[in-house]
């Protein structure tokens, strides 16, 4: 890069950030030196807990009351905003700095009209009302907001959640600051919202040259985003450079083990497992003399527990802070790749469990709502069946449907070939026992005032019917199963990590003998690391009981690690069907193909976005014809609107809903593939 | 109840409950409260034993003023104010939290059960709740307590019983809060019954409402004795109760020859009023150190 004439975005140097907790001064960014130049977009990552907020508050002074700027300085567009007074701090962060954060919805002040909540921006800077009101219109058309009239007369909660974020980011540009610090922008949507609104900041970005933070935890996204990255360890830079440089050439542990432990390149549970980091992040503000990562850290020697690494200069702006960094690309692997190979599949015989025809309407103040219509899906003994779409398109009704736990309008639900009740409080024990689920955040799964002892006692109880001297053996089983150790029994939910609870709640499904258990976006809520650990986890069980998981998520990456087949659903319609190479490899229908490429992997390029225009349509008032037709890149005409296509084994075991012939979406694709290619 | 108990792990728990305490301790409005309320419960049970006079004593002079050997006078009976004031709250510290206990335990079963099976029998019961909260409470009770015939035990009863309503809306809507989240499907996910999914599951999650509802009932229930008292319903003479020194005294106020005699109704008065803002600045402390 060249010199810069004009000021950096943001500069960062030596930045110590402590936050007071307990009358204690605890450190959370160590020494943290960055730069951010004119028009550059810098990527920040790392795991929860590493810093990343933290500096992304610093930076625009908002570190929370017991939070405080203990040494070094913090420039943005050549101002220390250390030394800022408060009149001199609002008007930069009026004119000079933008915030995007990760919850729009929260964003927003719920009882103000979009129209005046964005106009705010021009006016805290003394524009006129009339003027204000048009800039709005302006910036507003500039996010790709259709119907901007009816959009600025309504209120945030009447937007979807794509819409809002587009809203909060075009207030953050309205003023056309000089950094826009964006904190998780898209982790609460959907693959195919986050795509779009991925696309448009970088379209927005490229446009106004707008240098940018994008602070997240997704190295796909970030990959997809940004020009330059900086990995973040207990508030310690440890890995800088190019983007594409730090990826495919990582050249600290840490970098490396994150990388590790993302399911990507069509890696599947057959292949072997994920590979993780084991322990833990220091805890808040422990003194740490030498290497931070050296408790992690598979190449950790003598020197690395005494002597801080100093950051070494491997490449044209890429540097390490890793004593061993040329060793670091042959990381010894934590977990064997070769544990226990899943056993054969064999579908001849009787279906573990059947479902026929589910169909379940909600009744809303005379709405009549179809969240699922009609989905037939059969799981065998040992294998996975993934679930995927965007929200609402019926997952988890579905899910909750077989499991009991809402009562469908029609269809059934059968085990082993025999129809159980659809009502959970009908099922006998056994049936309860078979069916099983782990939900999404094991905070709420677990009940906070129990011990993690008394939550899995009640369950062996209840599901494998111990108790005593029994149920006591059993439970050192159970916990060693799920490696959790047991000086945990005695503690609550709200003193584990996330990775931990999600472990207690795995045990508790599998407290009796479950047959198949639900998987309702198991790892959504947890860092990469823990995630590995986890998906290696349930694929260690499903080995050794031979048993079945309907896996719900929305990383296609993970859902593509662990199943056998894939089922996709839209607006409660079942689109497609198959093995999941066939799936992901296509032909596909073209909504599966539209999911896949909005998904931004850290192997870059690759495939071509196909964008999907418009919202998912609302399941109160579903289009005609095919559903998709709304949206579809590959509609061929009226019948598409007109007719519903039934679903039809296209090939050996692959089933699809869409008018287009298999053979001509095989060259509609195979011809996308080659223009990328 | 472990066997092989983590001594780090268990204590960590104890933290938390110490922390809670500690932000008590702290917190001058609980302090404040309970200093005033602990007053009041002291003079309950030793008063007889510190008080200048017995307080049933009618041998003095009727309508002294305050000062000299009697601090607050004598009333119309010739007994020491003060020394009625001293233990005047004997009555009104039984009869109000055993109705507050009464009226909690009644409303939290009703607020679990509506607040979790939702549907017809929470539409149902919460119809039946608001016509009752339409009712004034007073009117309620009166009614009550000439059918039943005022006792100590009916008192209770009617009070805790005119109390379930208001606590089962409280309840109710922090159960909704609580039966959404999902350790409510997992419980049913094992097969539990709907009173153990209710009691065991969510009760303890939706305590610390209870406790701040509890400790604001309790006021209200002071008041409400206090009130009932004075009309001739609540607690019967010749208990020395500060209500019926009121109910006794107001009809001397307008002998102005005596300055309406006011002390015999402003100082039984003043104790009901410190009793019930005590109480109040207990649950502000309470509640406030549980939203932490």
């Amino acid at each position: 890069m060249t010199p810069e004439p004009t000021p950096l975005a943001l500069e960062l140097r030596d930045l110590d950030v402590v936050y007071r907790v307990r009358g204690q001064d605890r450190q959370v960014l160590r020494g943290l030196t960055l730069t951010v130049g004119s028009g550059e977009s810098y990527g920040l990552v790392g795991e929860s807990g590493c810093g990343k907020s933290t500096t992304a508050l610093a930076a625009v002074q908002y570190l929370p009351s017991n939070g405080r700027v203990r040494s070094g300085s913090i420039n943005v567009a050549g101002r220390d905003v250390v030394r800022l007074s408060r009149a001199e701090l609002r008007k930069l962060r009026a004119t000079e700095v933008s915030m995007v954060y990760q919850d729009p919805s929260q964003a927003l002040n719920p009882s103000i009209k979009i129209g005046r909540q964005v106009a705010a921006v021009f006016r805290v800077r003394g524009i006129g009302r009339d003027e204000a009101e048009e800039r709005t219109a302006a910036v507003l058309r500039h996010v790709q907001i259709a119907d901007v009239g009816s959009v600025m007369n309504r209120y945030p909660h009447q937007l979807s959640g794509g819409m809002q974020q587009r809203i909060v980011i075009a207030m953050a540009l309205a003023k056309d600051p000089a950094l826009l610090i964006l904190d998780e922008p898209t982790t609460g949507l959907d693959a195919t919202v986050e795509a779009e609104v991925l696309d448009l900041i970088a379209q927005l970005q490229a446009e106004l040259r707008t240098a940018v933070l994008f602070v997240s935890h997704n190295l796909g996204v970030i990959g997809k985003m940004c020009e330059r990255v900086g990995v973040l360890y207990a508030g310690r830079l440890v890995e800088e450079g190019p983007v594409d440089v730090v990826l495919q050439n990582p050249r600290h542990p840490y970098t490396v083990g994150l990388i590790r432990c993302i399911p990507r390149g069509g890696v599947r549970k057959d292949h072997g497992r994920l590979d993780t980091i084991p322990g833990f992040l220091p805890p808040l503000g422990e003194e740490l003399p030498g290497c931070v990562f050296v408790d992690r850290c598979g190449l950790a020697r003598e020197i690395c527990h005494t002597v801080e690494p100093p950051l070494y200069q491997l490449g044209e702006h890429h540097i390490s802070r890793c004593h061993f960094h040329e060793e670091a690309p042959e990381l010894p692997r934590v977990i064997p790749a070769d544990l226990g190979q899943p056993l054969p599949l064999d579908r001849s015989s009787t279906a573990l469990v059947r479902i026929e025809d589910l169909e379940k309407i909600y009744r809303q103040r005379g709405h009549t709502v179809h969240a699922v219509s009609g989905v037939s899906v059969s799981i065998w003994p040992g294998e996975t069946v993934g679930l995927v779409g965007e929200s609402g398109s019926g997952k988890t009704t579905f899910a909750r449907a077989l499991l009991g736990l809402v009562v469908p309008t029609a269809g059934t639900v059968e085990v082993d070939g025999r129809v159980v009740p659809p009502k959970l409080a009908r099922r006998s024990r056994e049936d309860v026992e078979a069916l099983q689920i782990v939900f999404q955040n094991p905070d709420s799964a677990l009940n906070r005032r129990h011990t993690v002892r008394r939550i899995l006692r009640r369950a062996l109880k209840k599901l494998a019917g111990l108790t005593g001297t029994a149920a006591a053996a059993r439970l050192l089983d159970l916990v060693q199963s799920v490696r959790l150790a047991e000086r945990y029994l005695t503690v609550r939910p709200n003193q584990l990590s996330g990775g931990l609870k999600q472990r207690v709640a795995i045990a508790r499904a599998f407290a009796g003998e479950p047959r198949l258990v639900v998987c309702d976006e198991p790892t959504s809520a947890l860092d990469v690391s823990v995630q590995a650990a986890i998906l290696n986890l349930l694929v260690e069980l499903q080995v050794e009981r031979r048993l079945s998981y309907l896996f719900i998520s929305h990383d296609l990456g993970v859902v593509r690690y662990l199943s056998d087949r894939i089922a996709v659903l839209y607006l409660g319609r079942l689109m497609e069907l198959g093995p999941a190479d066939v799936v992901f490899d296509g032909p596909h229908h073209p909504y599966t193909e539209a999911l896949l490429s909005a998904v931004p992997t850290i192997d870059g390029g690759g495939r071509e976005r196909i964008r999907l225009e418009g919202e998912i349509p609302s399941a109160a008032n579903p289009p005609t014809g095919c559903v998709f037709h709304t949206r579809c890149p590959r509609k061929i005409g009226p019948i598409c609107e007109q007719e519903e296509p039934p679903l039809v084994t296209v090939e050996r075991d692959h089933m699809m809903r869409c008018h287009i012939p298999i053979e001509e979406l095989r060259r509609l694709q195979q011809d996308k593939d080659a223009i990328t290619a | 109840m472990s066997t092989i108990a983590s001594p780090a792990a268990g204590s960590e728990a104890r933290i938390a409950r110490r922390e809670t305490l500690r932000q008590l301790l702290r917190s001058p409005t609980f302090l404040t409260g309970a200093a005033i309320v602990g007053f009041w419960v002291f003079c309950a049970v030793f008063g007889f034993a510190i008080a200048p006079h017995d307080p049933q004593d009618q041998s003095f002079t009727p309508l002294l003023r305050p000062g000299g050997a009697h601090l607050l006078g004598t009333d119309n009976l010739g007994r020491d104010v003060f020394s009625r004031v001293l233990v005047g709250a004997g009555d009104i510290l039984k009869v109000a939290p055993l109705a507050t206990l009464l009226g909690i335990a009644g409303g939290t079963v009703i607020g679990l059960v509506t607040g979790y099976f939702r549907g017809l029998v929470d539409n149902v019961i919460s119809r039946i709740v608001d016509a009752w909260l339409a009712l004034p409470v007073i009117v309620i009770a009166v009614t009550a307590l000439v059918a039943l015939g005022a006792s100590t035990i009916t008192l209770i009863v009617v009070i805790g019983v005119v109390f379930m309503p208001i606590v089962s809306r409280t309840v109710r809507a922090a159960v909704l809060g609580e039966r959404q989240l999902e350790y409510v499907q997992a419980a049913r996910l094992r097969g539990e019954r709907a009173p153990y999914a209710m009691f065991v599951e969510i009760l303890p999650n939706v305590m610390g409402p209870i406790i701040v509802e509890a400790t604001v009932r309790l006021g209200y229930a002071i008041f409400t004795v206090a009130g009932l008292t004075f009309l001739g319903f609540g607690v019967q003479p010749p208990s020395p109760d500060w209500a019926l020194q009121i109910s006794d005294g107001y009809s001397l106020l307008n002998d102005t020859a005596h300055q309406g005699n006011y002390w015999i109704v402003l100082f039984p008065g003043m104790a009901v009023a410190s009793l019930v803002i005590g109480v109040n600045l207990i649950a502000d402390g309470i509640s406030r150190a549980l939203e932490r």
